[in-house]
């Protein structure tokens, strides 16, 4: 049975279990809901709750282990002979799991009946055929053992699947059942109903632990399968880079380095453009300009903020790079080879930053005591000599915090280089020439049809783990700073 | 003014001269322009800033807005019975029908007094293969045999590049694509009205096409990816980000484990999103077998991603309510339960709602996740069948598609991403326009 109407049923139960126990409550009390405990809808809330919350917990909880559990068995079912020696159990896996999709279709458009798909005497050349006219991806590597665990894999899987629905739909009856009982005049529903909404609320509080629980465990599982099957001295030393998707380990060169300095250069770049505009933006709109200027510049400058990162990607790919080749390419100062370079990327996510520079500053001068300002004015400084020797120095540490949260910003900016930074990973100085990033190279080693067993797939997360590292470490490093120093003035 | 009441005749070493408060002496000068320039850099550093953001939308509309037209050819023509069954009765029927509609062309030129000599071939790379649509359209509706039929061709996407300015006649010298002597012929056909610019409804209802047929490339089917997945961001980041603000700002005692959600928060919200994209395929491709390139995991991905906006935003509004609704509430006997679901929650509303419209324009627009799950552009090949297609098939979403048509070889492409970015800043301005809309008009300050 489809989860889907699994998910439906349940809730039907649950509907159902309100409306009785909310009248079962009613009858207990002769009619008069006066006499209750709690308000009628409590007691029927309860039994929806108890019909609905175990039965939904056990399924999430099943649909994450069976597959597991039916990995695990079926790969140990397969000898050590089945696996070749140039590729390693979990490819062979795959392989199963592709051959048991592959039935799973066929059986489903009628091109295979059931019993032939279980047949364990089954020719593996006949099945393979019929996987093929059935329009089914299935490589010549189905040997006789992969098709037998792809035989045990269906069953375990739609036996699991059954015995699921059948579990859940127990447990939810039983669970109104014991609602049901429960709903008489003196029972405490609404305490018992409201402990359960708090629960649930603390479960989606939770959840943002759990994502960042996720993020670290997706990376450093990878990371740790990426290092089994590549050094990680050359892959943090290492300066070169080179992966192959032809050959499997060994042929490629994947040191982070030149990543890394790509990275670097390109944030350093678009620092080096949205600090000074950003600043002086801020400092202006938040002491010089008028009400007026500032209720009309303020909003545009947070357009800025608001415009997708695929746009300034195509923006840096179609229009500034263009133009930066007018000038400095061939028929201009002659250092420039094509369209993309560090230059480009920098500047447009230069661009982009700017307004998170600006806004973040603008709130940090705003933090600034009015008395410093006007013991400063009340000694004869004028109004740039305070901003230079008084805000600014105050507001120092923040600023320095929010040059850091700009900087992992652009550190982790994906679109903009992918589209503006070119894609060959490079050690030089020269602006104008065309480097790679991490996140770039994250892109492109995981788009497509990768499979996860091959380093040149699995570096991807070795470079998110390092991309995270660097990322948290910097937003820490800043929400300190700020933190530290802004208690000074409160 | 020290140096006033100090002892006259005393030679102080930094002794200024005798000044009137009238006359600005060189210092003041110096201070005065110093703190103009100041000021002159903040201006500047608007302008540029404002500049760039003039220029982008400049970019944006000029490569952009020819994406909404297209180069067609109408055609009139009339076949009968005879010449019908003549071309079926032909060893090469395409081409027979080709030769037909040749020579009801020239007939349609000359009665306008024009006289061009062109071939089949020329036809062939202007309107690519006329004889085949002719054919298909009488083999479908040979009740239509005898009477005029009005045909509306679609030029090849180099007769677009030609009308836009994208193709020069320089460029053509010695292409095989398309030559000097067509541009004659399609400039005699647009001066008899024949091939005009009309909207080009492909480009908005279209799906994706192949790397060589930029003219049939439209937006449609990313759209509708972009749609569901919105659905889900909407229906999973709504219940579980108000529960959790809910939770941390009315019920969360302090202690250890709510200092790390906080923490957590914070942290998440500033992540890089290709980091969720990576988590999205470790957790929901690679471990929980979930479909690839599927909307359902893309919102999945992108809810985790707005969860921190929507929450801090959430907890921005929850706190706003004053505390003397609360306590008027708990006063008359609500349980705290009920005062913060029948009394804060509806009164903090707009602000939620702003908050979450926000956030999923920010989810709209981002692209660097959907790449890692497989949201390419290439697997946007056409509308899903139902509802429940169109959350596990494989499709696309705007960004995504965009990204693949910007980094597509052939320039005709650059015109249909920089149309796709107006139409997906479209639906962005529009999400943000509700946004100021709801907070104008229902939001209350106490």
């Amino acid at each position: 049975m489809p989860i889907f109407w699994l998910v439906l049923i349940v809730l039907a139960i649950g509907a159902a279990g309100y409306v009785a126990g909310r009248r079962r409550a009613l009858a207990s009390a002769g009619g008069d809901s006066r006499h209750l405990h709690s308000l009628p809808s409590y007691y029927g809330s309860n039994v929806a709750i108890k019909a609905v919350v175990p039965a939904f917990l056990l399924m999430i909880v099943w649909l994450l282990v069976q597959p597991l559990y039916v990995s695990n068995t079926v790969s140990g079912m397969l000898p050590q002979s089945a696996i070749p020696d140039n590729s390693s159990r979990g490819l062979v896996m795959a392989e199963v799991r592709r051959a048991a999709e592959g039935m799973n279709n066929a059986v489903a458009q009628g091109l295979m009946s059931e019993e032939f798909a279980g047949n364990a005497r089954a020719d593996v050349a006949d099945v393979t055929q019929r996987l093929k006219d059935a329009g089914q991806i299935v490589t010549s590597q189905v040997t006789q053992p992969i098709l037998r665990a792809a035989q045990r894999y269906r069953v375990m899987n739609s036996t699991g699947g059954q015995m699921m629905t059948i579990a859940v739909l127990v447990l939810s009856v039983l669970g109104s059942l014991w609602g049901l009982r429960e709903s008489q005049a003196e029972y405490r529903a609404r305490n018992i109903v409201e402990r359960s909404i708090r629960a649930l609320l603390v479960g989606a509080a939770s959840i943002a632990v759990l994502t960042t629980l996720g993020i670290v465990l997706s990376l450093v599982f990878n990371t740790v399968e990426f290092f089994r099957l590549y050094p990680a001295t050359d892959f943090f030393f290492g300066l070169n880079w080179a992966p192959s998707f032809s050959g499997r380990g060994g042929s490629s060169d994947l040191g982070i380095l030149p990543l890394l300095w790509g990275t670097f250069y390109i944030s350093l770049v678009a620092l080096v453009v949205a600090v000074p505009i950003g600043l002086f933006a801020a400092i202006y709109l938040s002491e010089y300009a008028s009400p007026r200027i500032r209720s009309f510049a303020k909003p545009l400058l947070e357009v800025l903020a608001g415009i997708p990162t695929i746009v300034y990607g195509l923006f840096a790919l179609l229009t500034v790079g263009p133009l930066l080749l007018g000038v400095f390419g061939d028929e201009g100062l002659g250092i420039m080879q094509a369209g993309t370079a560090v230059m480009t990327a920098g500047l447009v996510l230069g661009i982009m930053l700017i307004p998170f520079v600006s806004s973040l500053s603008d709130d940090i001068i705003n933090a600034v005591p009015q008395a410093m300002r006007d013991g400063s004015y009340g000694l004869g400084a004028t109004k740039s000599e305070t901003i230079k020797q008084v805000v600014l120095p105050a507001a120092l540490p923040g600023i320095v915090g929010a040059i850091l949260l700009a900087a992992s910003r652009a550190i982790g900016e994906t679109m903009i280089v992918v589209l503006g930074a070119g894609a060959a990973a490079r050690l030089s100085l020269n602006p104008f020439e065309a480097m790679t990033t991490v996140t770039a190279k994250i892109v492109s080693q995981l788009t497509g049809d990768a499979d996860f067993a091959s380093p040149e797939a699995l570096v991807a997360f070795a470079l998110g783990m390092t991309l995270f590292v660097i990322t948290l470490g910097l937003n820490i490093f800043a929400l300190y700073i700020v933190r530290k120093y802004r208690e000074q003035y409160e | 003014m020290t140096d006033a009441t100090s002892t006259p005749g005393s030679a102080t070493p930094r002794a200024h001269k005798a000044t009137s408060l009238l006359t600005v002496d060189e210092r003041t000068r110096r201070r005065n322009a110093s703190e103009g320039r100041f000021k002159t850099y903040g201006i500047v550093a608007i302008a540029i800033a404002l500049f760039f953001l003039v220029v982008l939308v400049v970019a944006i509309l000029r490569s952009g807005l020819p994406a909404f037209t297209a180069t067609v050819a109408d055609v009139e023509i009339t076949i009968t019975q005879e010449e019908f069954d003549a071309a079926e009765g032909e060893l090469f029927k395409t081409k027979a029908y080709e030769q037909l509609f040749i020579g009801k062309l020239q007939r349609q030129l000359s009665e306008n007094g024009m006289q061009v000599e062109f071939d089949a071939a020329a036809i062939e790379r202007i309107m690519g293969k006329v004889g085949g649509d002719i054919r298909e359209f009488y083999r479908a509706n040979p009740a239509q045999l005898g009477e005029p039929v009005s045909f509306q061709l679609s030029a090849s996407s180099r007769v677009d590049g030609y009308f836009k300015g994208r193709v020069t006649r320089e460029a053509l010298q010695d292409s095989r694509f398309l030559q000097l002597s067509d541009l004659d012929l399609v400039d005699a056909l647009e001066e008899a009205g024949i091939i005009r610019q009309s909207f080009n409804w492909t480009f908005i209802q279209g799906a994706d096409s192949g790397v060589d047929n930029p003219g049939g490339a439209g937006i449609g089917a990313s759209v509708v990816g972009s749609f569901f997945m919105m659905l889900v961001v909407l229906f999973l980041s709504l219940p579980i980000g108000v529960a959790a603000s809910i939770y941390l700002e009315e019920f969360a005692p302090q202690n250890r484990w709510t200092d790390m959600i906080e923490v957590n928060i914070s942290n998440l919200a500033a992540v890089p999103s290709i980091v969720f994209g990576i988590l999205g395929l470790a957790v929901f491709i690679q471990f929980m077998h979930l479909p690839q390139s599927a909307p359902l995991v893309g919102g999945l991905v992108l809810t985790l991603m707005t969860l921190p906006t929507i929450i801090i935003s959430t907890r921005a509004s929850l706190k706003a309510v004053p505390p003397s609704i609360r306590d008027a509430a708990l006063g008359v006997g609500a349980s705290k339960m009920q005062a913060v679901f029948h009394h804060v929650l509806p009164l903090a509303m707009p602000g939620i709602l702003t908050g979450t419209i926000i956030g999923l324009a920010q989810a709209l627009g981002e692209t660097a996740p959907l790449l890692l799950i497989g949201m390419v552009g290439f697997v946007a090949r056409g509308y899903p069948d139902g509802i429940v297609s169109g959350f596990v098939d494989p499709n696309s979403a705007m960004p995504a598609q965009i990204y693949t048509w910007a980094a597509r070889a052939d320039a005709a492409f650059y015109e249909k991403a920089w149309g796709g970015i107006i139409i997906l800043l479209l639906f962005l301005m529009t999400m943000n326009f509700i946004a100021i809309v709801l907070r104008r008009r229902f939001e209350r300050r106490w």
